[in-house]
Formats: C-alpha cells, structure tokens, sequence
C-alpha cells in the first residue's frame, strides 16, 4: 500500500509561509499577494506595533505591582495582530480570544477597558456593538462558534461585511473549533478564520495539537488555508485583506495560519523556563516583529528620527494613560454583582440584592454600635 | 373556535406564531427542517419560512447552541432544538458558560434572546440517553430561564412567551404527552410565563409537579378523592424563575407538600422547594416535605423504566406518609 501523509505539524514552516519582509527588513515580492500603503500608512502600522507592545508592557508591569490579577502578553505577536486588525473595514466584526489586545487597539478599544477583566473589576468593559470587537473570550475557542453564528446572521441581512475569528494553536484542538470549521464551510458563512500559532498552549509545544500543518486543516472542510508570516505586518495585513474580500464575495470560509510566537510567558502566572529552551526564544527574538519593519522603514526613507522620537514620547504618555487610569479603576460596589445578570431580572436575583443589602447595612449598624465605624 | 390539537400541535402552531410575528425569529436544529423534526415539532415550517429561517444544522449540539448565540448577538432570535434530553451535554459549555453570563459579562450591552427546546423524561420506551431530566442542572444556572409546559394549550402559550423573552430560555417539553390533546382558544388571555398555576384546588395535601408528572398527579388526585382525600395540584411550568409564592399559599393552607419529578430526587428541584417552603411556610406544615423522583441511578433500560418513573402509586404513598405525620 502506498499512502502518503505528512505527519508532521511543520514547526519550522516551509515554501509556503507567505512573507513581505524578511527578518532582516527586505522587502520581497510574492506571486499571489501584493501591497503598497502611502508613506503615512506605512508609518501608521509603525506606530501601532509600538504602542501595542507598550500596551502590553505596562500590563505585565502593573501585575507585577498587583494591580492586575493577571495578565496574557502579547508579546511577538503584535504583527500578527496589527495586520489582521488593520485589515478590518469598519462593518467587519471581531470575535477574539483573551490576547488579542492588539486588535482590541486597532477597533478603538480605550486600553484601559482590556485592564478591568484582568483587574477582576469587571469581566470586559466595553460596548461589542460600539467597536465591532466582541468580549474576551476564555474557554478556549467557543468564540469561534459565535463568529461563525455572527458570520451567518450578516449573510442573511446582506451586509457585506465578514467576521474574524481569532485562535490559537492550542484551541485548534478542540471540538468547539473543528465545529465552527464545519458550520462556516457547510453554510459558506462570510467568516475569517485567524490562529496565530505561536507554538505554544502554554507547556504544550504544537505537536502535542497536531500532526498536520494547522493551515492544511482547512481543505478537510472544504475552504483554503493559508500560512503567513506572523511576525511580517505587511504580510499579515496583507493576507488577511484579500481573505476578509474573499469571504465577503461570498466564496465563504478561509483559515489563515499566522506563523508566530509567543516570545513571554502563557500568562504572568506561568514559567516558561520550566518547559521551553531559551536558544529558541533567542532565535524567534532575530525575527522580531517590530525591528524587522523598523528596518524597513528607514531603509526605504519612510520614516525620519523625528517620527520615531514622536513615537517613543506617544508611548510615554499612553503608559502614563495606563498606569493612571488602571489605579483609578473603582471596585464596583457589593451590590452591583447583582446587576445585569438577566435582561429582564429575575425574582430571585432581587429576592438575594434585597437581602443581601439588608445583611450590609446591618453590619454597618452593628460595626457603628460597637464604636468601630 | 376553540380547536382540539396535541401538545406538539400546540408547539408547532407557537413556533409559527412567532415566527409571522417577528422576522428575526429562526429554527436551528438537527432534522428540523424537510423531517420537521423527530417528533414533528417543526412540521411544515420549512416549507413555509424557507431554509434561510429552518435550519437543518450539521450534527453537533455545541454548534448549534454556538452558532445561534452568534445569530442573537447579530439581533435574531433563534429557537434551538436538542433532538433529545441526553444529547444537550456536548452543549454544556456554551449554554452555562457562554449563553448564560453574556449578557452580565458584557455588563448589559449585548441581549441573548435564544430559546432551547429539549424533549424530556421518559416513559416511551426509548433506548438509553432518550430519556432523561435533566432540568435541574439548568435551573442551578444564573442567567438562564427554564420552563417546562405539561399540556397543549401551555405548549402553545409558552413557546411564543419564552421566544419573545430577552433572556436565554431552556425549554422543556415532556415528550411522553407530545400527542396528548386538548382544546386550545386562540384568542384567550395567556397565563404570565414565569407563574404557577392550581390545576386541580383541594385541601388535604398539595402536590407540586411539572411537564410530564403533572397528568400523573392529576390522576392521583381523581384516585384520593373515591378515598375523600383532596389533594391540591400545582402545576409549576417555571422552574427558574420558581414561583415559591404560589406553592407557600397552597401549603399554609394544606399544611403537607409533595414535590413529584421525573429526575433524580438528589438535588433535584424537589430539595429546592423543599428548603425553601420550610424557610417560609414551618409553621404552617404538618409534615416534613416528601418528595417522589427517580433514583440516584442512571436511567434505566426501558424494560425497568415504569418501577423508575414515579407514578400514581409511589405518589398516593407518599400522600399517606405526608398524612400519617
């Protein structure tokens, strides 16, 4: 019997990785995908890069001040995420998962909103309908399922739009994904598929999710998939440009594989060392997202010192913004954790609020009794 | 015109009530649309409001539930059917993790109008995971609504009630009384969604039930009274929000409760009621709250299932017990 089959998840990627820009800053053509921004767009996607990770740094910061619970870096994804959330056309809808801070910027999402989860104020403190930009979502991948439900409802309103889904490589393991491959592909749903594959669920290295390349899933459900480099903003930018155009044609579902990798922890709780080698870090560190583009910028005249300057003070004061705002960020008052737990309240909700304030105010009479108030 | 129609009828007439009168009302499940169901529940509708409204899904109960948050949170109202009881636990995570705290979790920005039907129960004969209850793990749950209609007409009342409802809710239809019948007059006031209802006044013991164990304890009732017993029956078609009032008023009255249900007794909805009638009616009670369920025993074969299901024998038991306090 001859069989062929590729058994192997292709962690080091091959041909097929779509890239614009080399790790060294060249700029290099594809057959299939092309772009050309003005000057001041090129410069925009600068700008985005740094502020992200700076985002990010301050959050992992602010953990290690306790201020935040937790936190889930970004850090060497920033490309990835950039050019996914800059492709996006104000219609178009994102469904990410609880990193995706970077597309939570590129929606107009104030940074200090993605704090209040991780601070344990709030479980997301944003509007989904005002940015387009849904929740965080912690299970792994049953977003997915949402985007392809949201996905399905724009088709059958004639919107135009497309959704994105985002997801890691872990996630593509589970049920609630392989679902989603199927609904989107069996109802041609208008939706995006986008797994950064950072190469790691938290111990977990990407053999341990797959034997296949994570791109190649895709034909299995009857839509193409293509593999990006992760770490190249133009060409993630400009990948999943043309998949968000696919889709809202009406062609259906597409998956593309953002070849990356997550350069910090899981999240500030987790060790990296303990499973993962620092040779490895120190290798993906040579392809990182922002030097590379940087290098771009000024060897090809698109940007002087005074915009990096420009930059670097922007980020000041965002960091500033950040740190101000994230210890200004009240504790909800006691009561409120009844709020919002039904559109249309429930008796037993108000049965438990009313006794419970009953209960507060009791211990306040009997705290101001004893003397102690 | 009152018409005589079966409680599948009656869901089948609610579902296209709803369906002419709000566009944003779809049909996603798994045989719903050509087959009109299993139990032809959807009967016709496909052929009416066309495959962009009915959807036969892929077969995967996750999706589906996934997929019709999506479709909520995109402004439809999806009516969900899980084919059967046991095959909603691979729905588990996106009901009680996804459906149920959205709208909390997006601090009220986002509404999550989606209905959930699911026969239940037994006494059909059915092989294994075709007859299960399992309600209370849904009524444990903060964020979503469950109700369970027990005849025709409420089946048509409540599936329309619960589609119009902004919150998700888990609705349960018994299946063993799908083709049970009964006179339904279009243009009578409903009974409110969430409330209980006397179905059967009596003054000796009241008998709290729903969905399928209600006609059970109706048929108790006939048989205490050749024995001058009367017993009052409630039927609760609300599990959450649960309509304690309804049952204390009939208790400080009867002063002995027996709560019947086809699931498990264990941390069923009968131990709920049961703590929360003594917290508020002890004075009034003669008797301990006794309970009538299955046993803490898988569901078992068919051939077994009328010694597992309570019926009008194991709950005249429990009334004497209640009385011989």
């Amino acid at each position: 019997m001859h069989v062929i089959v590729d058994s192997s998840p292709g962690t080091s990627p091959g041909p097929e990785l779509v890239q614009l820009l080399t790790p060294e800053g060249e700029r290099v053509e594809h057959p299939e995908y092309s772009i050309e921004l003005s000057p001041q767009e090129y410069r925009g996607l600068y700008r985005d890069l740094v502020l992200v990770r700076r985002v990010d740094a301050e959050a992992v910061a602010l953990q290690r001040q306790g201020e935040l619970g937790i936190w889930a870096s970004l850090l060497g994804q920033e490309a990835a995420q950039v050019g996914a959330g800059r492709a996006m056309g104000p219609n178009d809808y994102a469904f990410p998962t609880y990193r995706e801070h970077g597309v939570a910027w590129c929606r107009d999402v104030d940074p200090l909103n993605l704090l209040g989860l991780f601070r344990g104020v709030n479980h997301g403190g944003w509007d989904p309908n005002e940015h387009n930009f849904h929740l965080y979502t912690i299970v792994i991948g049953a977003q997915t399922l949402h985007a392809v439900g949201y996905a399905m409802g724009m088709q059958r309103d004639g919107s135009g739009a497309a959704v994105l889904a985002f997801f890691g490589d872990g996630a593509t393991s589970q049920g609630d994904v392989n679902e989603a491959f199927n609904f989107a592909g069996v109802y041609n749903a208008p939706v995006v598929f986008f797994c950064q594959n950072n190469q790691w669920a938290i111990s977990e290295p990407l053999e341990r999710q797959t034997r296949a390349p994570l791109y190649r899933r895709a034909s299995g459900f009857g839509f193409p998939g293509v593999r990006v480099d992760g770490n190249d903003v133009l060409a993630c930018l400009a990948v999943t440009r043309e998949a968000l155009d696919y889709a809202r044609e009406g062609n259906g579902p597409i998956l593309i594989e953002a070849f990356t990798y997550r350069m910090g922890a899981h999240t500030t709780s987790d060790d990296p060392s303990r499973y993962r080698l620092q040779s490895e870090l120190e290798a993906w560190k040579l392809k990182d997202p922002i030097e590379r583009y940087k290098r771009f910028l000024i060897k090809n005249s698109l940007a002087d010192s005074d915009f990096f300057a420009e930059v670097d003070a922007e980020s000041e004061r965002l960091a500033r913004h950040m740190r101000d705002g994230c210890r200004a960020l009240p504790d909800p008052e006691p009561l409120s954790l009844f709020d919002h737990v039904y559109a249309e309240g429930h008796p037993l909700v108000d049965e438990e609020r009313a006794q419970f304030a009953a209960y507060l105010s009791a211990d306040v009479d009997a705290t101001a009794e004893r003397g102690e108030g | 015109m009152p018409t005589q129609i079966t409680l599948a009828k009656g869901l089948n007439m609610g579902l296209r009530k709803a369906m002419e009168n709000d566009p944003k009302v779809l049909i996603m499940g798994e045989d719903v649309g050509k087959l009109g169901g299993v139990f032809r529940v959807t009967d016709g509708l496909q052929k009416d409001f066309g495959e962009d409204r009915v959807l036969d899904t892929p077969l995967a109960e996750s999706g589906i539930v996934g997929t019709a948050i999506g479709l909520a949170l995109r402004g439809y109202r999806p009516v969900v059917e899980i084919q059967f009881d046991g095959f909603v636990y691979p729905a588990f995570d996106q009901i009680v993790s996804q459906l149920a705290k959205m709208h909390m979790r997006s601090l009220g920005h986002v509404k999550l109008p989606v209905t959930i039907r699911i026969p239940y129960g037994g006494g059909i004969g059915a092989v294994e995971h075709h007859s299960e209850s399992p309600e209370a793990y849904f009524a444990h749950t903060a964020g979503l609504k469950v109700v369970s209609c027990s005849n025709p007409v409420d089946a048509y009342w409540m599936i329309q009630q619960s589609i119009a409802c902004d919150d998700p809710v888990i609705f349960f239809e018994p299946k063993r009384r799908y083709w049970d019948k009964a006179e339904l007059d279009e243009s009578a006031t409903p009974h409110p969604l969430f409330a209980a209802r006397v179905v059967r006044p009596g003054g000796d013991v009241t008998l709290v039930a729903y969905g399928p164990m209600v006609k059970v304890c109706l048929d108790a009732a006939a048989a205490a009274e050749e024995e001058n017993r009367s017993l009052e029956v409630i039927d609760l078609r609300s599990l959450s929000p649960l309509d304690v009032d309804a049952v204390c008023r009939s208790v400080e009255r009867t002063g002995r409760l027996v709560v019947v249900h086809e699931a498990p007794v264990f941390l069923g909805m009968g131990a709920e009621i049961a703590a929360r009638v003594t917290e508020r009616c002890f004075y009034s009670l003669e008797a301990p709250v006794l309970r009538v369920g299955g046993f803490h025993t898988p569901y078992p074969p068919s051939r077994l299932e009328e010694d597992y299901l309570p019926d009008l024998d194991r709950v005249l038991d429990a009334v004497d017990r209640s009385l011989a306090y």
